[in-house]
Parts: C-alpha cells; sequence; structure tokens
C-alpha cells in the first residue's frame, strides 16, 4: 500500500516547515538590500559598508585562524588517541568517550568561568593575553564532534588487520599511521574538522566574556550600532555554516564516510 | 606491552588542563568566599530571589522548547519520510537541519529581528497590509515568548537530525505483521510504534533541553539580558556588570552544571536502551 503521491498532511507539515525556516533568511536578505539612507530597496551599500570596514576582513581572519589551529591541535590529539585506543587499549574506550561528552555537561559559559579562573591570574601573558586561550578552549568545546567522527570512522575499518600488515612489511609506526590509518579515517576527520570549523567560526560566548575580538564579537558590535550592515554580516555569517555543512555533504558522498553533522545551537 | 597505555597521556593532560581543572575550580570556587576561605555564602545567594528567577526562566524556556521542538520536529520527520513524500527531500532537510542546528547566536538572533522586531519584515507587513500591529496586542520578540519562538530555530532541525534515524529503525515488516494480525492503526501506534519509539523520543528531548539551557550567545543577542537566564546571569557576573564577587559566577555556573549534569544522569540510560533498535 505505498502511496504514489504525497499525502496531504505531509504536505502542509512541510510547507510549515519551510515557512518558518526560510522567512528569516528571506527577511535578512530583503533587510541587507537596503539603503542606508532612504530606508527602501534595494541597495548594496550595506554589503559595501561591511566590505570597506578592516574590522571586518581582520576578525573574520582572526576566527579563521583559530578555527584552523583548533582543528589542527583536535586531530593530532585524536587521531593518534582514538587509533591507539582501538588497537591496545579497547577497554578504556568508555572513559574516553565520557570525557569526550562532558562538554556537554560544562557548556561554554561554565568553561569560560574556570578558565577565566585557572589560567586568568598567574599564567604566562604570552598564553592569557593572546587568543590562544580561545583555542585551548575551543578544541575542549569540539571534544565531542571530533571524538565521535574519528570513533566512527575507526570503527567502520579493520584497525588490527591494517596495522599488522603494514608492520609485517617493515613499516614504522609513522609510516603506519602516517601512510595507512590516516587515509582510511580521512572522510572522518574532515567532517570533524568542517564541524569544528563551523563551532570556531560562530562562537560567542567565550570570546565575548574573554574580551576578545573575533568574528562573532565584532557581528554583535555590528549589531547594535547599523541594522543593514548586520543583516549582511548575518548572511555572511549564514553562508559560512552552509560552506562548512555542505563540505561535510561532499566528503560523505566518497566510500567509507557517512556522519551526521549534528550540533547544538545557542 | 606494559607500556601500552603511555599512548593516552597527552589527551588526557589535555584533558586535564582545560576541561576538568576549570571545571573542578569552579565547582570548588562555588564553596569560597572573596578571601578564599571555605564558604556556603555564594550558594545560599543562589536562592535570592533573582537568581531562582533566572534559573526558573531557563528551565521553563529549555523545556517548552524542548518538548514544542520535539514535537514539531518528529512531525516534520514523519511528513519527510512517509509514503508518497518526493525522495529528494529527506536530504535536502538533513543538511539544512545541519545547517539550523549549527546556526546559534548572534546572527540567528538578528535574523529573526530583521522578521519579527519592531520593525520587522513581517511585523511591518501585518501592520501595513492586514492593519494588525503585533506589537500593539502584547507581543514582543524580546520576551520570553519571543526566545521561545528564536530558539526554536535551532530546536526543531536537531530534533530531526537525531529522531530520523530511529524513524528508519522502525521496520515495515512490524506494521504489515500487526495489521495482518488485525490491529488497527492506533493499535499499532500505542503496542508497536510508540514503545520502539519512545526511548529515542525521550532521549532526544532530553538533549533538546541541555542544548536550549545552555545556549546564551542567541539569548544575549536578542535581549541584550532584558530576559533573566542563568547564563546572562553568568554573564554579567563575570564581564564585572553586577558587584565584585567572582565567586558568585562560580555557583551560578555549579548551579547550571547541576541541573545539565541531571539531564545527562536521564539521558545516557536511554541512549543505551534506544541504540537497540537501530541496528
Amino acid at each position: 500500500m505505498r502511496r504514489r503521491f504525497i499525502a496531504p498532511s505531509s504536505l502542509v507539515w512541510l510547507v510549515l516547515a519551510a515557512a518558518y525556516f526560510l522567512i528569516p533568511l528571506v527577511a535578512t536578505l530583503l533587510f541587507s538590500l537596503r539603503d542606508s539612507q532612504t530606508g527602501t530597496c534595494c541597495s548594496l551599500g550595506a554589503y559595501g559598508t561591511i566590505f570597506d570596514d578592516p574590522q571586518f576582513a581582520k576578525t573574520l581572519w582572526l576566527s579563521f585562524k583559530l578555527a584552523v589551529e583548533t582543528v589542527v591541535i583536535s586531530l593530532v590529539l585524536f587521531v593518534p588517541t582514538v587509533y591507539w585506543v582501538h588497537l591496545k587499549l579497547p577497554r578504556l574506550r568508555p572513559v574516553i568517550a565520557s570525557l569526550a561528552l562532558l562538554p556537554f555537561v560544562v557548556p561554554p559559559i561554565v568553561l569560560v568561568v574556570g578558565m577565566l579562573d585557572v589560567y586568568g591570574g598567574w599564567s604566562p601573558g604570552w598564553f592569557y593575553s593572546t587568543p590562544q586561550f580561545l583555542v585551548a578552549a575551543y578544541v575542549v568545546l569540539a571534544f565531542p564532534y571530533v571524538f565521535f567522527a574519528l570513533d566512527a570512522g575507526f570503527r567502520a575499518i579493520d584497525v588490527h588487520t591494517l596495522t599488522e600488515a603494514s608492520q609485517s612489511l617493515g613499516a614504522s609506526w609513522r609510516t603506519t599511521l602516517g601512510r595507512v590509518i590516516i587515509p582510511n579515517v580521512r572522510t572522518a576527520a574532515l567532517s570533524g574538522a568542517l564541524l569544528t570549523l563551523a563551532i570556531v567560526m560562530g562562537e560567542f560566548t567565550i570570546a565575548s566574556l574573554a574580551a576578545f575580538h573575533t568574528f562573532p564579537t565584532y557581528i554583535q558590535y555590528v549589531n547594535q550600532t547599523q541594522a543593514y550592515p548586520a543583516a549582511a554580516l548575518t548572511l555572511i555569517s549564514f553562508g559560512i555554516t552552509w560552506f562548512a555543512m555542505l563540505g561535510i555533504l561532499v566528503a560523505g558522498r566518497r566510500p567509507g564516510g557517512r556522519q551526521m553533522a549534528m550540533r547544538g545551537g545557542g | 606491552m606494559p607500556y601500552a597505555w603511555l599512548g593516552v597521556v597527552p589527551f588526557f593532560l589535555y584533558a586535564f588542563a582545560f576541561l576538568l581543572l576549570p571545571a573542578g575550580q569552579v565547582l570548588v570556587g562555588a564553596f569560597k568566599d572573596k578571601d578564599g576561605a571555605w564558604s556556603t555564602a555564594n550558594i545560599s545567594t543562589l536562592f535570592e530571589q533573582q537568581y531562582v528567577d533566572a534559573f526558573r526562566n531557563s528551565i521553563e524556556i529549555s523545556l517548552v522548547t524542548a518538548v514544542l521542538g520535539g514535537i514539531l520536529g518528529l512531525c516534520i520527520a514523519f511528513a519527510a519520510l512517509a509514503d508518497g513524500t518526493p525522495r529528494w527531500i529527506r536530504p535536502v532537510l538533513t543538511t539544512f537541519s545541519g545547517v539550523a542546528a549549527n546556526f546559534g547566536g548572534i546572527p540567528l538572533a538578528f535574523a529573526f529581528i530583521s522578521t519579527l522586531g519592531t520593525i520587522g519584515v513581517v511585523t511591518a507587513f501585518l501592520r501595513d497590509q492586514l492593519g494588525y500591529n503585533i506589537y500593539f496586542h502584547g507581543f514582543t520578540l524580546f520576551s520570553k515568548t519571543g526566545i521561545e519562538i528564536v530558539y526554536l530555530y535551532f530546536q526543531i532541525p536537531l530534533m530531526f537530525l537525531v529522531i530520523a534515524p530511529a524513524i528508519d529503525g522502525m521496520k515495515r515488516e512490524w506494521r504489515e505483521a500487526s495489521s495482518n494480525l488485525g490491529a488497527s492503526s492506533w493499535q499499532y501506534w500505542r503496542h508497536v510504534g510508540l514503545p520502539v519509539l519512545m526511548p529515542s523520543l525521550l532521549g532526544a528531548t532530553i538533549l533538546l533541553f541541555g542544548n536550549a539551557f545552555a545556549a546564551y550567545a542567541t539569548a544575549y543577542g536578542l535581549t541584550g539580558g532584558g530576559v533573566a537566564l542563568a547564563p546572562l546571569k553568568i554573564g554579567e557576573v563575570v564581564s564585572g556588570n553586577v558587584l565584585d564577587n567572582p565567586h558568585l559566577g562560580q555557583a551560578l555556573a555549579l548551579g547550571m552544571f547541576a541541573v545539565l549534569a541531571a539531564a545527562m544522569l536521564l539521558y545516557v540510560p536511554l541512549q543505551r536502551r534506544s541504540a537497540r533498535w537501530m541496528r
């Protein structure tokens, strides 16, 4: 009894969902196209204002750099760890998984309170007063996403056989990891990396409370001062998230990769 | 290999330095006073009216958006996966949900200000075309209701992402078997469908609750602290807008931690139960 056409109730739900999710985006687009003098449509002036503001490029570049550093540190930390746990220490997996889940119980607003308290006072100036402080916290925020992406990736391959085959051919640990293992979990690593990129590019709570000027805090600053450029920035930020998610989709299409992208908003 | 454990030392060191140590500092610091002596003064401050209100508002908004977002996300997931719905709908919805679930914070708040704010596009449309100004009839985006409307924008997609695989796990054969045995549609849902789906539904709702409870940026961008919420109160203390007592921030953070830990304790066993059907 398969239906040939869409059920009316399904159609109603999907149309309502489309309306709720698309109207705010369309409204933001219309807002961003208003002329700053007359308030009428249509002008690209708001985008011009943003692109001419040196703070735009500066904060966007800083957030991007932080995102790349966070991704690199996360992967360097997690790829060998998850590999080792799957190969030698399977009994430790639940412990690492619980640690990786802990950031859900210690959300950014709680983490920043603790980080400021531990590292705010006595830590060397190069750490607390530079954005490295943010990277340290962002790696923690990325724990769940990087760990569970890699964990699924390693579960899908036969770690033991690959390692033994590589070593019986005379490969060193470094060669095994770099030439055999990493290429096999590339897709999982890529989805974890892109999700982390999206998180860092949009992270406001920690940056704002630790008083750094990143892309999200710049958006908040523009929000308070200029409405139409703020709408343009909102769409640019939405576009960055789209880019990361489409990247995960494309990566997942390749053989061996099927991860889901999920995370909280806020 | 007796030294195998050495391989995981870097991860544990990192987790200790940047997760366990700061979290522990919050737990311990909540019980200290300004001079570092043990004290329960800050914990008792938590029971002052303004902080009780903040926690109540936070819990209320999280419950409402978790239940409503859960129901709406479930209905949309059923509609997207139903027989007859075109095949392309699901991947489009999944990708969009990935974006929307991650699109929180300041930009999301601004998107809704452009839509339903005092001069928002929809507000202006209703006022000019239909002669109905929602702001004259008790609505404001910068209220608890407003925050709930905005939070649903990331709650519904998160529900869709979590629940779609669980719906996939419900085999067509169960439905056919129960109708062969003469069960009505209602009986199928009452005795087969809902019991199978229930752990996933409850687990997903708890996940949504935690997600809304922890959110800071969206509410900050929307109301700037106009509605008292637990995370916003912490923000006020940390940025020094209130009084000079860092340990109050830690006590508030401890309160949030306690609520989220309770949610997690409910979530883990449910997750384990629902994983049974998803093979």
